[in-house]
């Protein structure tokens, strides 16, 4: 594969223009991932150091930096940009995009123009989120949730700062549409359903549930806004509305959408686990079928959010039940992980330590949920730090470790640099000590009674707490120390070979970074995609 | 990469017609999740006030509901019409269906206005005095009477603004008889709005 | 690329048009009669057979790919389940 830096994407425009052009009017799927990936980095680095303010206010009782009402807006900022704009887009908008065609053997996704749209109308909606920042009113300060009454009694922003969402939302619902047509339409000759590679699969059940799920938060939305601007009633108990059907509506998007957190991640794991165990991937019908099960059941179980909240009896026990029907399917797959792993020939490069770092948070991340799934134990720990530490467990041990695990698996691909493997080992090895310092005392603040959002808390809480914000310097200073050496890589790193892991999917038959339209030839495929016996013929070639 | 076949000069202009219709229901199911919301908010509370919902229901006009529902149908026929036509090579045809549906599909715009200002005359709107007298139940039925017909309404006009375009274009021959895919989608984008209709008409007009 | 099935002439359309007239005015008819409770039922039923030959016809499910369909079903499937659900909780409050 001679003169790749002439065909290199980077230097290549799909228009007639050239420089910052070039990009911003693109219609490369990789070019657009690229764009996904600043943003998004972006508004998570925001998105960390309002933690890291919140959690800087809560090392001692009573007020340390910031009053009351600036912490509520904060909690609910950190809510806000966490959920809509860094882990909901990040995996699918950022490596789905830049390697889901390129792994079923496709030029470009299924509607680049439309693929460009959805990264406009995220940028459109994260500019609306900061604009609600500064207008008259002030900040939102509902929670990311949202919760009727009070989002339509106060004062502050709540409407356009939802409207936001909303317009998030419809970018999400874009980047589903297109995944799955691509799939659908543009695999290449040979890639039958079973021959496509896990991530893809985990993608293709994220974008079902973005294309289900999104609308009823949409329609919510908007409800909140009409009632917040023409009072109709629909979720006011004074004139017969239900704040209760509220929750359900919010839920049927909002509990969905962490399987479109997770299911993409957990897509990536099952592409880590066989490259560096060199072993095929144990049960790959059982785990692509999975993430269709994940998807489906986690559609079901919306109301396990709303134990306390006033439901019946009946609908309690069933949706606590769905809800540990849904452990099953995550376990199928942890299982599977492990036993690919066994009698492989392990090689622990920087992913593959992120993926260890993963299965450790989110089974305990998920083990917790199992406490919180059941109706007893809920009752006790609801709305406490217990369940904050348990989403921090599975969203950012979760989602969160896996986007550095991803990142470090296919940024040499992306860019044709390598970074300090070195130095990535120790990050690795940072971020989780930062990790489970900062959350895993929440666990214990939450069982001894430690409420969720509070800006105040009994002496009694203040050691642990200190631990906490101690650990989450740890965590933010890894986090810049990764983002560090990646620049440093970009500039100074050292040429990636096109496969430097010994990976076997479509990604790495292809120079680093990839061409324009990613293959020269479409392929045909002939093999399993975990099968490492081509291996060898690759090395020939 | 063992084997790999020729690549044609198709794989780089690429169309997909199945593509384009499958990215479209696609979109449409967004479309039905979205009023799919709306309807179980409807559900919810009509359980929860059927009585109410029944006497609220009286003071609809079921004859402009059932003009309405037969004006939507007919436009949908106009679209599919429209579509024949140029399948079978007949563009003035196709022009003339269409600019049919548009006709149709302000004759339903005409009405939805008459019948709400009828309304807001006799002081039924969200937040007036009169309807807040009412009980729940009833302020309830006006407010999901406004904001789903209201909605459906909206629909009515964006596909109105689609269909204006895809006229033109028509017109100028950017859709032909070989590649019309974007008239199937808008069509399909307005026989959605009439099911939705199909379902809004029998819920709020006819539950005397 | 092109259709694979051919597509229903200018008459069906209309044959299909008529019959959603009918339903219309069956339902409209049956409305004027008190059915009790299965009012409502009879309404949705109908509204469901309207709908269909909708989808099939005008909307042209039935000339295309078979994966269309099981777009659709699991579509209104997952609406289906979200309503009964979601009951779950009202109708035993």
């Amino acid at each position: 594969m001679a003169n790749t830096i002439a065909e290199n994407y980077l230097h290549q425009s799909t228009n007639k223009y050239k420089g910052i052009l070039s990009w911003l009017l693109t219609t490369d799927h990789k070019k657009i991932g690229l764009l996904y990936f600043v943003s998004i980095l972006f508004f998570f680095l925001v998105g960390a150091i309002i933690g890291l303010l919140m959690r800087l206010e809560l090392i001692a009782p009573g007020r340390t930096i910031m009053g009351p009402q600036t912490y509520n807006t904060l909690f609910t900022l950190h809510g806000v940009i966490m959920i809509f704009l860094f882990i909901v887009p990040g995996l699918p908008a950022i490596f789905g995009n830049f390697f889901l065609p390129i792994q079923i053997g496709a030029r470009d996704v299924a509607f680049p123009r439309l693929n460009l749209l959805s990264w406009y109308v995220y940028m459109v909606g994260a500019i609306l989120a900061l604009v609600s920042l500064f207008l008259p009113g002030g900040p939102i300060d509902t929670g990311w949730t949202f919760y009727i009454p009070y989002s339509i009694r106060t004062n502050t922003n709540v409407s356009l700062a939802i409207f936001a969402a909303f317009v998030l939302g419809f970018s999400s619902i874009l980047t589903g549409i297109n995944f799955i047509t691509t799939v659908h339409r543009l695999r290449a000759p040979g890639m039958t359903f079973f021959k496509m590679p896990l991530f893809v699969w985990a993608t293709y059940a994220t974008a079902w549930i973005q294309i289900i799920a999104t609308p009823v938060i949409g329609i919510t939305i908007l409800l909140v806004i009409i009632e917040r601007a023409f009072g109709v009633g629909i979720f006011d108990p004074a004139l017969g509305g239900d704040p209760i059907l509220y929750q359900h509506l919010f839920w049927i998007y909002s509990h969905p959408a962490v399987y479109i957190m997770i299911l993409p991640a957990m897509g990536v794991v099952s592409e880590i686990i066989p490259t560096f165990s060199r072993r095929t991937i144990f049960g790959y019908k059982a785990i692509a079928m999975s993430s269709l099960a994940i998807a489906f059941i986690g559609y079901l179980v919306w109301a396990h959010h709303m134990f306390t909240s006033g439901m019946s009896d009946t609908a309690r026990w069933v949706f606590s039940l769905l809800t540990f029907i849904v452990a099953l399917p995550s376990g199928v797959k942890i299982f599977n992980w492990v036993a690919t792993m066994y009698k492989g020939s392990i090689d622990p490069q920087p992913p593959f330590l992120w993926v260890m770092s993963f299965i450790f948070l989110f089974s305990i991340g998920g083990l917790t949920g199992l406490v919180l799934g059941s109706l007893a134990t809920d009752i006790h720990v609801h709305d406490t730090y217990f369940v904050v530490a348990h989403f921090h467990y599975v969203m950012f041990g979760g989602t969160g470790t896996i986007f550095f695990g991803a990142l470090h698996y296919w940024f040499p691909k992306m860019f044709g640099k390598m970074y300090n493997i070195k130095l990535s080992k120790i990050a690795v090895a940072l971020f989780f000590i930062g990790f489970n310092m900062l959350y895993f005392p929440k666990f214990i603040l939450g069982y001894m009674g430690m409420p969720r959002r509070y800006y105040d808390y009994l002496p009694q809480f203040e050691p642990l707490q200190k631990v906490s914000t101690v650990g989450s310097w740890i965590l933010v200073g890894t986090i810049f120390f990764i983002v560090g050496y990646f620049i440093h890589a970009l500039i100074k790193g050292k040429k990636a070979t096109s496969n430097p892991w010994g990976g076997v999917t479509l990604e790495w038959h292809i120079p680093s970074p990839p061409i324009q339209e990613n293959f020269e030839v479409i392929p045909t495929i002939t093999h399993k995609p975990y099968d490492f016996s081509q291996l060898k013929e690759m090395k020939n070639e | 990469m063992n084997n790999s076949h020729e690549v044609t000069l198709e794989n780089h202009v690429h169309r997909d017609d199945v593509g384009a219709r499958m990215g479209m229901w696609l979109f449409l199911f967004t479309e039905v999740l979205l009023f799919g919301g709306m309807f179980l908010v409807y559900a919810v509370y009509r359980f929860q006030n059927q009585e109410q919902f029944k006497l609220a229901a009286l003071e609809l006009n079921t004859g402009i509901g059932t003009l309405n529902t037969i004006i939507l149908l007919t436009s949908s026929l106009t679209v599919a019409l429209s579509i024949a036509a140029i399948q079978n090579k007949n563009k003035f045809l196709s022009i003339v269906f269409l600019n049919s549906t548009l006709l149709l599909a302000l004759m339903f715009m005409v009405n939805k206005y008459f019948e709400w200002s009828t309304k807001f005359a006799h002081g039924i709107y969200p937040g007036s005095k009169e309807l807040l007298e009412k009980p729940n139940g009833q302020i309830l039925f006006y407010g999901l009477y406004y904001v789903m017909t209201g909605l459906h309404g909206l629909h009515v006009l964006i596909g109105m603004i689609i269909l204006y375009i895809i006229k033109r274009q028509i017109k100028k021959d950017i859709i032909t008889p070989d590649k019309y895919v974007k008239l199937e989608n808008s069509g399909l984008y307005w026989h959605l709005v009439d099911l939705i209709w199909i379902f809004l008409f029998p819920l709020f007009y006819l539950i005397q | 690329m092109e259709h694979t099935k051919k597509h229903p002439g200018y008459t069906t359309y209309i044959l299909v048009w008529l019959a959603l007239l009918v339903f219309t005015s069956i339902t409209v008819t049956i409305a004027g009669i008190d059915l009790g409770k299965y009012t409502l039922l009879i309404a949705m039923f109908i509204a469901a057979i309207k709908s269909a030959l909708v989808i099939n016809i005008f909307m042209h499910i039935k000339f295309e790919e078979k994966i269309f369909k099981v777009f659709i079903f699991l579509s209104g499937m997952t609406l289906l389940i979200i309503f009964i659900l979601t009951f779950s909780d009202f109708l035993f409050r």
